[in-house]
């Protein structure tokens, strides 16, 4: 599929044209239509859009989890994928969680437990190796889900609404924590989120999406200073525009 | 800064245990304390009723004498013996049971076509009674052990395959996005994701089997006596024979507690895992 689309080196993943459409209720819903967007390596895309504006969707072909109806999408390398519910196995420790994950790619047994650790540290977990998910808090065990998905030595990691069910002190510090990894990994994010300011927060570009069927709209470049504070004047005025455009695609979607 | 440190203090979670463990005993006493209430009252209710004489006392005898009964039966060799008959066959049934409920319950589970054909018959097996299928057991396999076995085995099975069915089909979808997410498919989805999420279900199932599979044994023993085999179920029908009332009841009791003995192992598996698995709350 790389071959049709011509990737140059430089994109972690385009997609093309992009149309999905389920049966629903003897009619078809299309989530998708025409979607365009490609991403460069090492860059962290937003994607915003009200509800029903096909972002998860858009993910989960992404993660090879749903087909699509038309179009095309190419991703270079391994994909991970993070939801907003944390969606640990719940009879596996936070450690047995991420060690899984190494070992479904095959890493072994002495190196899967030293890795582990040294991932859980890595999102400040050390001393909760042994917990299950439903001893840890909402905010753990989203940690523990992002230590999963880098275990999975991913290239690409999509996030669909992952801080979406914390508070918003959590929430704050999760996002220091993910641009921190981000920065030191190198990783490609794409951040699907209805929230604009965390859009804003965290993207180099935020990509508006239109509302049923969803395609990409409107593109902003971020280029605030990073770290970016949720708080600042500069920040509000940008989450401000991209608001006003989605309450204009809610709008225009229902009228 | 502070903020983490607060919601990562690893002492907020360990705080609570050594009070969970501390309350252990309590908790073991509240609930024994209804337990012994109910048998004093069953004892009571009893002896009230035997006092009554309702029924002559070599028909009905008192607590007093069957426990005394029970007491000598417990010496006896030949009462082990039969216990160790009874006990031989649950055991290699009920094993026999879970190997083909386990694996026709993943193949109905994982073949669309034997759902759809028997799917619905595994359900039906379930409410069969078991002594219904006594005659053609006997037909096959004559007065024999295997006639036993084979109703044993039918009416566990079901109840296990049923219960692993179930609980394949109630894995959360999530999960299974999730497991494919991380490169597990096929086989290797059903090791590391689908069996384990389906463990607790499945252990209803196994529970609920060994009901069935202890209930089939009786009636098999009372019905199909095989030669040379004093088993609980042949020396309660010889009771019988004899009008000999006080080892009847004392066999009955015997069964009772075997029954409720398991019952409890069972329940104690069930709350590990649901425990374990974060399904019961209480430590959320």
């Amino acid at each position: 599929m790389s071959k049709v689309l011509g990737l140059s080196d430089k994109h972690a993943l385009s997609v093309e044209a992009l149309s999905v459409a389920f049966p629903h209720d003897d009619r078809l819903l299309v989530a998708l239509q025409g979607a365009t967007l490609e991403v460069q390596r090492g860059e962290f895309v937003c994607v915003v859009g009200a509800s029903g504006s096909g972002k998860s969707t858009l993910l989960n072909v992404l993660a090879g989890l749903e087909r699509p109806t038309r179009g095309r999408t190419h991703v270079h390398g391994h994909v991970a994928l993070m939801f907003q519910e944390a969606a640990l196995l719940p009879w596996l420790t936070a450690a047995g969680n991420v060690e899984l994950a190494l070992e479904l790619r095959g890493v072994k047994g002495d190196q899967r437990r030293r890795i582990a650790q040294e991932l859980l540290g890595r999102v400040h977990l050390n001393g909760f190796e042994k917990r299950r998910p439903h001893e840890l808090s909402g905010g753990m065990k989203q940690r523990v889900a992002l230590a999963r998905a880098l275990a999975q030595d991913a290239d690409v990691l999509l996030m669909d609404e992952p801080f979406g069910a914390l508070d918003a002190i959590t929430r704050d510090l999760l996002h220091e924590e993910l641009e921190r990894l981000w920065r030191q990994s190198g990783l490609t994010i794409l951040f699907v989120t209805h929230n604009a300011r965390e859009a804003v927060r965290l993207g180099d570009r935020v990509l508006v999406f239109t509302s049923r069927p969803g395609r990409v709209a409107h593109e902003v470049v971020v280029d605030l200073p990073r770290p970016r504070s949720l708080d600042s004047p500069e920040l509000a005025v940008i989450a401000g525009r991209i608001t006003d455009r989605l309450k204009h695609e809610v709008r225009r979607a229902d009228g | 800064m502070a903020e983490l440190a607060a919601e990562l203090d690893p002492r907020t979670l360990e705080e609570i245990e050594p009070r969970a463990r501390s309350t252990w005993h309590v908790r073991g006493w509240a609930g024994l304390w209804p337990k012994l209430v109910a048998v004093a009252l069953a004892l009571a209710t009893w002896q009230v009723v035997v006092w009554s004489g309702w029924r002559p006392d070599y028909v009905l005898p008192g607590p007093l004498p069957v426990f005394h009964r029970l007491y000598e039966d417990l010496a006896r060799l030949d009462f082990y013996s039969g216990l160790a008959i009874t006990l031989r066959r649950a055991l290699f049934g009920y094993a026999m049971a879970v190997v083909i409920g386990s694996v026709v319950g993943i193949l109905v589970a994982r073949v669309a076509l034997l759902r759809k054909a028997i799917g619905s018959a595994i359900l039906g097996l379930q409410s069969m009674p078991s002594i219904a299928w006594f005659p053609l057991a006997i037909l096959l396999f004559q007065l024999s052990e295997w006639a036993i076995i084979f109703v044993v085995l039918l009416g566990a099975a079901p109840a296990i395959a049923g219960g692993l069915l179930s609980g394949v089909d109630h894995v959360q979808p999530l999960l299974v996005r999730v497991g494919r997410v991380m490169g597990a498919r096929g086989l290797r989805l059903y090791r590391h994701v689908v069996l384990p999420a389906a463990l607790p279900s499945f252990v209803g199932g196994l529970k609920q089997g060994w009901a069935f599979a202890w209930r089939s044994l009786m009636a098999g023993e009372l019905i199909v006596i095989v030669g040379q085999q004093p088993s609980l179920g042949q020396q309660l029908q010889f009771a019988r024979d004899l009008a000999d009332a006080e080892q009847l009841l004392a066999i009955m009791i015997v069964i009772f507690v075997i029954g409720v003995v398991i019952d409890t192992l069972f329940g104690v598996l069930d709350r590990e895992i649901r425990r374990r698995w974060g399904l019961s709350g209480a430590e959320a």
